[in-house]
């Protein structure tokens, strides 16, 4: 397949990861399936167990703008930023070929760099999803429940919030690795091992996977955000 | 892919970089951007429904190929690796697709017997 080794198992690797996703997506329609959806006008969309919520209603906040509706907008930022990586992952991987060391330090600093933004921006979204809003849920015993857990949740369905969880959870614990590799490769980058070497294949075998984080968050976005 | 990396080395005196070939990557970053972009427009513009989804399902699937093909290399990879991956994957959306009609089938037809 004139691959390397690593790289032909980096791919196969990869190819495992994606039924790992997979199987959350499946899961992901199966509930979401199983739910009620919301028929009513989506202005007067208020939350309710009865019905699947829309995502648009749910992820309407930005920090440092309370209380002001701006539907997807953050996760909108957050692709972007993953999207920005990706590329700057891959003019990583293009330096490595002409051995532009210099230019492999800049292009994976640049990469860590908006990584750990989106790592940020989902911590945030997280901060926001688990405290929840002012209105919070009104319960059948007259209490309000506000933000989300694994039991109950102010959104809608239980499962939503558990999904939530477990989905944007693994893709962020994904990028959280990649973040670690991509934090090794700039030290053994600097330190020369590469240059030595006489090659940067190892770079090329994390943005493989780096990539493939990015993949999986399109199709996040997709399914979660969007449908 | 890593065998004919070499060869910008060996053809280049050490010390010598070529130039930065870049053009291709940024073209593919802003197909991505407006394929986000188009996909915020049918959010916004259009309302809910089975159209609406295939519409986001095919955008992906879009962004997909331009991520794999031209980010991870994939499209200029031998045939073999290629179709290594294809298959695969190809099986498993199908795995995916069958589970999920199945599935709500099976789950409605358990429901309303117990109902």
């Amino acid at each position: 397949m004139k691959a390397s080794y690593g790289k032909l198992m980096m791919w196969f690797f990869l190819l495992s990861d994606t039924f790992t996703f997979a199987a959350f997506l499946t899961t992901y329609g199966m509930i979401r399936h199983r739910h009620h959806a919301y028929t009513g006008a989506a202005d007067d969309f208020t939350f309710s167990t009865a019905y699947w919520p829309i995502p648009e209603k749910v992820f309407n906040a930005f920090p440092g703008f309370h209380g002001v509706d701006l539907p997807l907008a953050f996760v909108a930022l957050m692709t972007m930023i993953l999207i920005l990586s990706s590329v700057t992952m891959v003019l990583a991987v293009e330096a490595g070929h002409r051995m532009d060391k210099d230019d492999v330090q800049k292009w994976l600093l640049w990469t860590i760099l908006f990584g750990s933004t989106f790592l940020a921006c989902q911590a945030w979204e997280w901060t926001h999803f688990i405290t929840g809003t002012e209105e919070g849920l009104q319960l059948e015993n007259g209490t309000r429940f506000f933000g989300a857990n694994l039991i109950a949740n102010q959104y809608g369905p239980v499962l939503f919030a558990d999904l939530f969880f477990f989905i944007t959870g693994f893709h962020g614990t994904h990028v959280f690795s990649g973040i670690v590799l991509l934090v090794i490769m700039f030290i053994n980058t600097v330190n020369g091992t590469y240059q030595r070497r006489g090659h940067y294949e190892m770079v090329e075998k994390v943005g493989l996977y780096w990539h493939f984080v990015d993949l999986v968050w399109v199709f996040v976005f997709t399914f979660f955000y969007l449908v | 892919m890593a065998a004919h990396s070499h060869h910008a080395l060996d053809d280049q005196p050490i010390g010598e970089i070529p130039k930065a070939q870049t053009k291709g990557i940024w073209r593919v970053f802003i197909i991505l951007c407006v394929l986000t972009a188009i996909e915020f427009a049918f959010a916004f513009f259009m309302s809910a429904g089975t159209l609406r989804n295939i519409i986001f399902i095919i955008l992906t699937l879009f962004k997909a190929f331009f991520i794999v093909g031209e980010f991870m290399h994939l499209k200029h990879e031998t045939k073999s690796l290629i179709w290594t991956i294809l298959v695969p994957t190809a099986l498993l959306v199908w795995l995916l697709i069958a589970l999920i009609s199945e599935g709500s089938y099976y789950g409605d037809a358990v429901f309303s017997y117990f109902k």
